[in-house]
C-alpha cells in the first residue's frame, strides 16, 4: 500500500512538474512566435536565445508590490488567483499523458476534466467582482457569460466523440483511437467546434472577452499586481495546456504514435509520452498562432457565434452521428 | 431571416454565416505562417543596440565641440554671440584677457548645460570664428546633474 502511495506521489510530482515547466516555456514561445509574426526579434537577452526570460519575469513578479484596492472584497480578492490556478492544475490529473501513465485513472475522465476546467471561471469572475473596479467587473461578467455559452457547444462536441468511442474513460478513448484511427477523421465538425470552444474557454484571442486590453484595460486582472497577477497568468496558461491535452486525447489519438507499434515496458511508456508531448506542443502552437493572427470578436458576435452557430451545429452533428452509429451497429 | 442590429440596421441572420469567414481565417493563418517561417516580410528593423549602433546621418547635431587652431589654442574669442543667440540659454561664458596679440579676449570658462541644450545648432551658426560646432556624438550620459554641465576642457576634448 505504501509502495503504491510512493509511486503515485512520484507520478503526480513528475507530471505536475512537467506541465509546470511547460508553462514558462510556453510564455517564452508565445513571445518569440508573436515577435516572428510581427517581424520583431522578441526577448533574446536573458540567457541563450532568451531562454531564461520567463525566470526573470517570475522574479520580477515576485518582488513587485502587491496592491489591494481600497474597497475591494479582501477575501475574494485574495481567493481569485488561486481559484483560477488550482482547477486547471487538478484537471490535469485525469489526462493520460502516456501509455498507462496518468495521475489518477478515473472512469469518468472526460466529465471530470470538463467539470474542473469550468471551475476556472470562478477565479476570473471572483477577481472581477472583488476588485471593485468597473473594468474588472465587466471582464469577469463577460468571461462567465462566454464560458457558460461555449461550455455547451464544447460539451455537445464531446458527446459525439463519446458516441463513437462508446466510453467516457480517457485512457480507453485513446486505446479506441489506437485501434480505429484518430477521432478527428470521424468527427471533423466536432473537432472544429471543440477547438473554437476551447479558445473561448481559455479566454484566448480571438475570444479574450475577459481581458480585452483595448477596451477593458486588462479586464478581470486590471487591479491585480505582483504574484497575484502571476497566478492568473499561470492559471491561464495551465488551462490552455489542459484544454490542449484534452483536445489531443479526444481527437488526435492521445499518446498513440501513428506510424509504429509501441514496444512494451518503460521504453514504450517513454515513447508514448514523447508522442503525447509532440502533439500537445503542436496544438499549443496552434493556440499561439491563432492568437497572433485573428482580431478580437465583438461581444455580440461572440455570443451569436456560440449560440446560433456552434450549438446548433453540434446538435446536428450529434443527430447525424447517432443515426450513422446506430445504422452501423445494427448491420455490423 | 432578418434581425435588428445594434445600430438599427437590418441584417441577415448570422446563423451559419460564420462559415463564410473560415476561408479568410485560413488565409490569415497562412499569411502569419509565412512570417514565422521568414518567407515573408523577413526584414527585421530591430537594431541589437549595445552591440550594434545605428550610424548617424551627416549633419546630425549632437554634443558640442570647441575647436582649436593650428597653434593648439581655442578659436573662441569670447564674443558671447553664441550665448546671446542660444534660445535655451544653456551657454555660460566668462571672458578674460587673452595673452596673445591677435585677439583681445578668450573664454576663462565656457560651460554648456547639456540638460538644457536643445541641439538647435544656433551657436554654431552665430559663431564668427567658427569656434564651436556640433559633433555627431549622440550619447550624452552621466550619473549626475553636475556632470551634465560640460566645461571648457570637456568641450575642447569632445
Amino acid at each position: 500500500m505504501s509502495e503504491r502511495l510512493l509511486v503515485d506521489t512520484l507520478r503526480a510530482g513528475l507530471i505536475f512538474g512537467g506541465i509546470m515547466t511547460l508553462v514558462p516555456m510556453l510564455v517564452l514561445a508565445e513571445r518569440r512566435i508573436s515577435a516572428a509574426i510581427q517581424n520583431r526579434v522578441g526577448p533574446n537577452r536573458v540567457g541563450p536565445m532568451g531562454l531564461l526570460q520567463p525566470l526573470a519575469d517570475v522574479i520580477k513578479l515576485l518582488f513587485k508590490e502587491e496592491i489591494t484596492p481600497n474597497r475591494a472584497d479582501k477575501t475574494l480578492y485574495f481567493l481569485g488567483p488561486f481559484l483560477a490556478f488550482a482547477p486547471a492544475a487538478i484537471a490535469f490529473i485525469a489526462i493520460p499523458v502516456g501509455k498507462d501513465l496518468q495521475v489518477a485513472d478515473l472512469s469518468v475522465g472526460v466529465l471530470y476534466v470538463l467539470a474542473m476546467t469550468s471551475l476556472g471561471v470562478y477565479g476570473i469572475s471572483f477577481g472581477g467582482w472583488a476588485s471593485n473596479s468597473k473594468y474588472s467587473l465587466l471582464g469577469g461578467i463577460r468571461s462567465s457569460a462566454q464560458i457558460i455559452s461555449y461550455e455547451i457547444a464544447m460539451g455537445l462536441a464531446i458527446v459525439s466523440v463519446l458516441m463513437i468511442s462508446g466510453n467516457v474513460h480517457l485512457g480507453e478513448i485513446v486505446e479506441w483511437q489506437a485501434e480505429h484511427g484518430w477521432i478527428v477523421f470521424y468527427q471533423p465538425v466536432a473537432f472544429v467546434i471543440f477547438l473554437v470552444a476551447a479558445f473561448a474557454e481559455n479566454n484566448r484571442l480571438p475570444f479574450d472577452m475577459a481581458e480585452c486590453e483595448a477596451e477593458l484595460v486588462g479586464g478581470f486582472h486590471t487591479e491585480y499586481s505582483g504574484m497575484k497577477f502571476g497566478m492568473y497568468f499561470l492559471g491561464e496558461y495551465l488551462a490552455m495546456i489542459v484544454m490542449s491535452s484534452l483536445l489531443v486525447t479526444l481527437f488526435l489519438g492521445g499518446w498513440d504514435p501513428v506510424f509504429f507499434e509501441l514496444p512494451g515496458g518503460a521504453a514504450g511508456t517513454a515513447l508514448s509520452v514523447l508522442c503525447f508531448a509532440l502533439k500537445l506542443l503542436a496544438v499549443l502552437f496552434l493556440y499561439i498562432w491563432v492568437r497572433w493572427t485573428l482580431p478580437r470578436f465583438r461581444y455580440d458576435q461572440l455570443m451569436r457565434l456560440g449560440w446560433k452557430a456552434l450549438v446548433p451545429l453540434a446538435l446536428l452533428n450529434i443527430v447525424l452521428t447517432g443515426i450513422i452509429v446506430s445504422l452501423l451497429t445494427e448491420t455490423g | 431571416m432578418t434581425e435588428e442590429n445594434g445600430n438599427g440596421t437590418k441584417r441577415q441572420g448570422r446563423g451559419l454565416r460564420f462559415l463564410l469567414y473560415l476561408p479568410a481565417v485560413a488565409k490569415g493563418l497562412f499569411n502569419t505562417l509565412l512570417h514565422i517561417l521568414k518567407l515573408k516580410g523577413h526584414k527585421t528593423f530591430t537594431v541589437q543596440y549595445p552591440e550594434k549602433r545605428k550610424e548617424v546621418r551627416p549633419g546630425f547635431r549632437g554634443e558640442h565641440r570647441l575647436k582649436v587652431d593650428e597653434n593648439g589654442r581655442e578659436k573662441c574669442v569670447a564674443c558671447l554671440m553664441c550665448q546671446t543667440v542660444c534660445p535655451a540659454v544653456c551657454i555660460d561664458i566668462v571672458a578674460e584677457e587673452a595673452p596673445w596679440d591677435d585677439r583681445d579676449k578668450r573664454p576663462k570658462t565656457f560651460e554648456i548645460d547639456m540638460l538644457r541644450c536643445i541641439y538647435c545648432g544656433m551657436c554654431e551658426e552665430a559663431c564668427p570664428c567658427d569656434a564651436i560646432e556640433l559633433t555627431e556624438k549622440l550619447y550624452t550620459v552621466s550619473t549626475s546633474r553636475a556632470a551634465m554641465i560640460y566645461d571648457k576642457e570637456k568641450l575642447l576634448s569632445n
